[in-house]
């Protein structure tokens, strides 16, 4: 048997190390945790007639697995996109320094190894294991879902399930990527682990109160006075503004998909919607709606991994 | 000649201001142990990476077995075995998961990796620990593991990084005597770097001296004395019992017309004689017929301590 390549050598060792650390033990009992909560609430009002009323059809039962609640949970995205940043951080904020501090880098380096091996193996280890993660939790709502109500997914709410966990998993990607970029930069792993919650609860909590103050002292006159055009842009910037944090972007992401009667994520004016027929979208034109949050995430993702591989590459390796 | 598998030409470092290794030439021939000798801060390490490809040097070129590190790492690293000063290894792992970890990144098969990590674990005498973690080994037993990583991709040359730092005595006798045994049975090229002066003597084949970025001197220990002592390389140290008289210039006079004696000074009723050859047994019959009473008599070759002192002393100056 030809003896595996270094780089797949890398990423074996990085996931088993993943798969048996305490962290990820916790995280996934977490995760599963919540999941399972919402899967019940879920399960337990799926039974109802839908609030919107005219979803034309009764189809789309399925995807109600993952976006339905009755307000003491959270719904499964929601939650997904609450864990996930801390998925993400968890996995990467010690994934150099922590070589570094063990006195292992050098020893890898001095390895008949390229130096970017080590940083890409790491990335796509982790990257694989928030994959399998995604969707087997998924394939397992799904099943236990099939079961309880009996109903299989149509083709298009399969499709859009397995495009929202390839969403969750490039969300990841991007908290798993900042907190590298940390791991590089910060010699000390709780630096570099507290830096990137910080900028995830800033992002997810501080950074959406922030724009609303600010956008709320400079609203636009509401009411019959209101000018449809002035409220229009008024909105639309405030929107744009919160696109900057990348939960926003997630959430205005799996929310489409999800919910296929969803047309535009920004607002619409009354010309806009008065000749539509309320029928759902096609997936194609889900995600063409949803087209430059995914490539606002990717984007971002790849920002990231290219700064924590430039500052990698010239890094000192000598303690 | 033989041809060096290290050769170093007008190798050069800087760091920011800081010059860490200035115009350095050296060459390290096949099979020998070559000791690198410095204070700490010397450029020892910072040469040893840049032999590796792990760090650019500013100016300079290198060939190690013939190849250049610095554009072709990888086929450097293939052939050199490196050993930190501080080795770390996967705390939790096996002494023997990690071993098979650095032999998998060498692309050695995986049956013939077990079978070399359990010879190897067995050469540096791990044997009854390979199930154990790493994290619970000891700072000497980390440092033969070291040994056993840095051999299991059999390198033509090794590079050990102050190897024996932080062992105890005894274990660092065991050790070097492991590194050397190693290198003569299977013709490794043994690249040491320490700055206990009396670890290198014992093993190493030539030393080179390090300072401040520079080689200022470079030889068997041998050469080294007779490069740095010039005509007397060898200090007899004598005691003289004079009762009655503080003078003893007749004596320095009759000392100083034997043959092969050189500088002669006195301290505290000590003599210190500087000497060609050795001449123990003249010195001893002149005192004596002198009619001085002797009361030591010591012959001193010079170690690398004095060659060590006598250079930090010369570089200051």
């Amino acid at each position: 048997m030809k003896p595996l390549h270094p780089f797949w050598v890398i990423v074996n060792k990085e996931m088993s190390d993943h798969v048996r650390s305490w962290r990820f033990t916790i995280l996934l009992s977490l995760i599963l945790l919540t999941c399972f909560g919402s899967l019940y609430t879920a399960l337990n009002n799926i039974g109802m007639p839908p609030k919107s009323g005219g979803t034309g059809n009764g189809s789309f039962f399925f995807l109600q697995l993952f976006t339905a609640t009755d307000g003491t949970l959270p719904s499964f995205i929601v939650f997904i996109n609450f864990l996930g940043p801390l998925l993400g951080i968890t996995l990467g904020f010690d994934a150099v320094n922590s070589e570094f501090n063990r006195g292992t880098l050098n020893r890898i380096m001095s390895q008949p190894i390229h130096r970017d091996y080590l940083l890409n193996g790491k990335f796509t280890a982790s990257l694989l294991v928030v994959a399998i993660l995604f969707f087997s939790l998924t394939f397992l709502v799904m099943g236990i879902g099939l079961i309880v109500i009996g109903v299989p997914p149509t083709a298009g709410e399969f499709f859009r399930i397995l495009s929202f966990t390839l969403l969750s998993v490039l969300y990841v990607a991007f908290w798993l990527n900042l907190s590298i970029l940390f791991s590089v930069r910060f010699r000390q792993p709780a630096t570099s682990a507290l830096t990137a919650i910080a900028v995830w609860l800033f992002l997810a909590i501080f950074y959406p109160i922030l724009i609303r103050m600010v956008a709320r002292a400079m609203a636009p006159a509401t009411g019959i006075m209101a000018d449809p055009d002035v409220t229009f842009q008024y909105q639309h910037t405030v929107l744009n503004f919160l696109r900057f944090a990348p939960s926003q972007l997630f959430s205005d992401a799996t929310t489409t998909l999800l919910m296929p009667t969803i047309r535009s994520l920004g607002p619409l004016t009354m010309e806009q919607v008065s000749g539509a027929i309320p029928n759902p979208l096609p997936l194609g034109e889900s995600i063409f709606i949803v087209w430059p949050q995914l490539t606002g995430l990717i984007a971002a993702t790849v920002l990231c991994f290219a700064l924590s591989y430039f500052s990698f590459m010239r890094k000192e390796i000598r303690s | 000649m033989k041809e060096p598998v290290i050769a170093i030409s007008k190798l050069t470092k800087r760091y920011g201001s800081l010059t860490a290794v200035d115009n350095l030439d050296l060459s390290v021939y096949k099979g020998e142990v070559f000791g690198l000798l410095g204070p700490n801060g010397a450029g020892k390490s910072t040469t040893i990476l840049m032999l590796l490809g792990l760090t650019e040097p500013f100016a300079g070129s290198m060939k190690v077995c013939g190849i250049d590190p610095t554009t072709h790492p990888i086929e450097v690293k293939k052939k050199v075995g490196y050993l930190p000063d501080d080795v770390g290894f996967y705390d939790n792992r096996t002494g023997l998961d990690n071993l098979l970890y650095t032999a998998s990144l060498n692309r050695i098969p995986k049956k013939e990796a077990l079978h070399k990590a359990h010879q190897l674990l067995e050469q540096v005498g791990l044997a009854g620990d390979t199930k154990k973690r790493a994290g619970a080994y000891s700072r000497g037993m980390r440092q033969r593991l070291g040994l056993a990583d840095v051999l299991i991709k059999d390198p033509e040359i090794i590079i050990l990084d102050e190897p024996t730092l932080g062992i105890d005595p005894t274990g660092v006798r065991e050790f070097l005597d492991l590194i050397v045994r190693l290198s003569r049975e299977q013709g490794i090229t043994v690249l040491l770097s320490s700055h206990h002066l009396h670890q290198v003597q014992q093993v190493c084949d030539r030393v080179g001296l390090f300072v401040g970025g520079r080689l200022i001197a470079e030889g068997d220990i041998a050469a080294l004395s007779a490069k740095l002592f010039g005509e007397e390389p060898f200090l007899i140290q004598a005691d003289i019992d004079c009762p009655g008289t503080e003078d003893i210039s007749s004596l320095q006079t009759a000392l100083t017309q034997l043959e092969g004696v050189g500088s002669l000074t006195l301290a505290s009723g000590c003599l210190h004689i500087g000497c060609s050859h050795d001449v123990t047994a003249a010195i001893a019959r002149t005192v004596v017929q002198s009619g001085y009473g002797l009361t030591r008599l010591q012959k001193k070759i010079h170690g690398l301590d004095d060659i060590y002192h006598r250079y930090f002393e010369g570089g200051k100056a």
